[in-house]
């Protein structure tokens, strides 16, 4: 059981084919698999259903793999940063499918712990529930949404052990545990590899059961608005 | 007559703060509500993962690491706890924030909302506002109460893509507070120099005495 790869591109060597369905952790571009995904670009698979909570920025992220054409249906909340994506989108390059952010989680989470479906208040009443079903629990109304299982879940951590054991950082987090959970196999980059012992049993975060190949690298890691306030002079 | 400016408005909204809750503050106006709390003990969530939201950091102390939900650079506090995705829209589908404060395009006089798109022109997406509003134990919108046309944006039924249905308990705008309540819309409290008549003619929405 050997997790570690040297690469990117090695660490998803067998697993990509067209039209395949990955799943993707970030939010915004905070805690985004950036090293796998210039992987997926250098790949040139095709025909890919992406569902993660947001598409990536012009240039970075995701928005790397829709200026080379390589999603056909984005599965997310919020696209708004993105103008490669809107032009796509209303010209009808691109399929978009918006979930409410907690219902995407959840159907990645579900998914994951083997729930193929769940009911939730949120999207009553709203464009979301058509097509749904709805049912009354206590007197009140929910409606049925399915849990997700990706063909490949790539992820970013800050730490792994060579087991893949992860331990994220801050608001890093985000949707990268439930990403791992909803996919067949999952693919994790970190800034460090450190040995098995070297995390504290009680400090993991998501274990390595969900964590299939591990790669190290350098991460960009760019902000998207960088916001700060003046020190105040003594 | 002398509507509230954005930062009455939100220093109006931290009125419905009470000490110990647990918040979740949208963009817009709602952000500036973290000025006006004072001394009492408010937690906000930050709906990608955080709970002890702190200040915007010093300048060259930024983290990419450390992100609100708008995006934007934050810092922690000495009680903040991170959790991922999928365990933040528990506690807000599960009903623990106590409640959210969000800006809308529309509200009608049932409580329905409209903050998430305008078909053909605004289409990014409605992020975590659909889970916030069918989850929290309280809606508190806070908004102008007529667009730049001047046309009220307190209505009878909204005519834009609903983010909830029968969601919002109280609004806030540059006029008054008002109260979702049945039959219609209450008036709680007048902008100071705001006549009830004034308030009236710039609402479509029924009030009920």
């Amino acid at each position: 059981m050997k997790k570690v790869y040297a690469t990117a591109d090695a660490a998803l060597d067998g697993l990509l084919h067209d039209g395949m369905f990955i799943a993707a952790g970030g939010f915004g571009l905070c805690g985004i698999p950036e090293l796998l995904i210039d992987a997926l670009v250098r790949s040139g698979v095709k025909d890919l259903t992406i569902a993660s909570n947001n598409c990536g920025v012009d240039g970075f992220g995701l928005g790397k793999l829709l200026e080379t054409r390589q999603i056909r249906k984005m599965i997310s909340s919020y696209v708004g940063e993105n103008a490669e994506f809107m032009r796509q989108y209303l010209s009808g390059e691109i399929e978009l499918e918006f979930n409410p952010q907690g219902t995407l989680a959840e159907r990645m989470r579900a998914g994951g712990a083997g729930i193929p479906g769940f009911y939730t208040r949120t999207g009553v009443g709203t464009v979301i529930a058509e097509g749904k079903e709805v049912k009354t629990f206590d007197g009140q109304d929910y409606i049925l949404e399915r849990g997700i299982v990706a063909d490949l879940s790539i992820v970013k951590a800050w730490k792994a052990d060579d087991t893949g054991n992860l331990v994220f950082r801050k608001t890093a987090r985000n949707f990268n545990p439930p990403a791992a959970m909803c996919g067949r196999v999952c693919v994790a980059e970190v800034e460090e590899i450190v040995p098995r012992g070297s995390l504290d049993p009680d400090h993991i975060h998501l274990p390595g059961i969900y964590v299939h190949r591990i790669i190290a690298g350098q991460h960009e890691k760019r902000i998207e608005q960088r916001t700060t306030r003046k020190k105040e002079t003594a | 007559m002398m509507p509230w400016n954005r930062d009455q408005m939100a220093a109006r909204a931290a009125e419905e703060l009470q000490d110990g809750m647990y918040v979740n503050l949208g963009i817009g106006i709602p952000t500036l509500v973290a000025n006006h709390v004072g001394d009492k003990d408010i937690t906000l969530q930050s709906e990608n993962g955080m709970l002890g939201m702190g200040p915007f950091p010093y300048e060259g102390e930024e983290d990419p690491d450390l992100i609100n939900a708008g995006k934007q650079t934050i810092t922690e506090l000495p009680h903040t706890a991170y959790f991922d995705s999928a365990t933040s829209f528990g506690m807000i589908r599960g009903g623990k924030i106590a409640a959210a404060i969000l800006g809308a395009m529309e509200v009608s006089e049932e409580g329905d909302l409209a903050n998430w798109m305008i078909p053909g022109k605004l289409v990014k997406g409605m992020g975590g506002a659909m889970d916030l509003v069918a989850g929290v134990g309280r809606v508190i919108v806070v908004m102008d109460h007529t667009n730049k046309a001047g046309q009220s944006k307190v209505l009878r039924a909204c005519t834009l893509p609903l983010t909830g249905k029968a969601v919002v308990n109280r609004i806030i705008t540059n006029l008054g507070v008002l109260d979702v309540v049945p039959g219609g819309l209450r008036i709680v409290e007048l902008a100071d120099g705001v006549t009830e008549a004034e308030l009236r003619a710039a609402t479509e929405a029924t009030i009920v005495a």
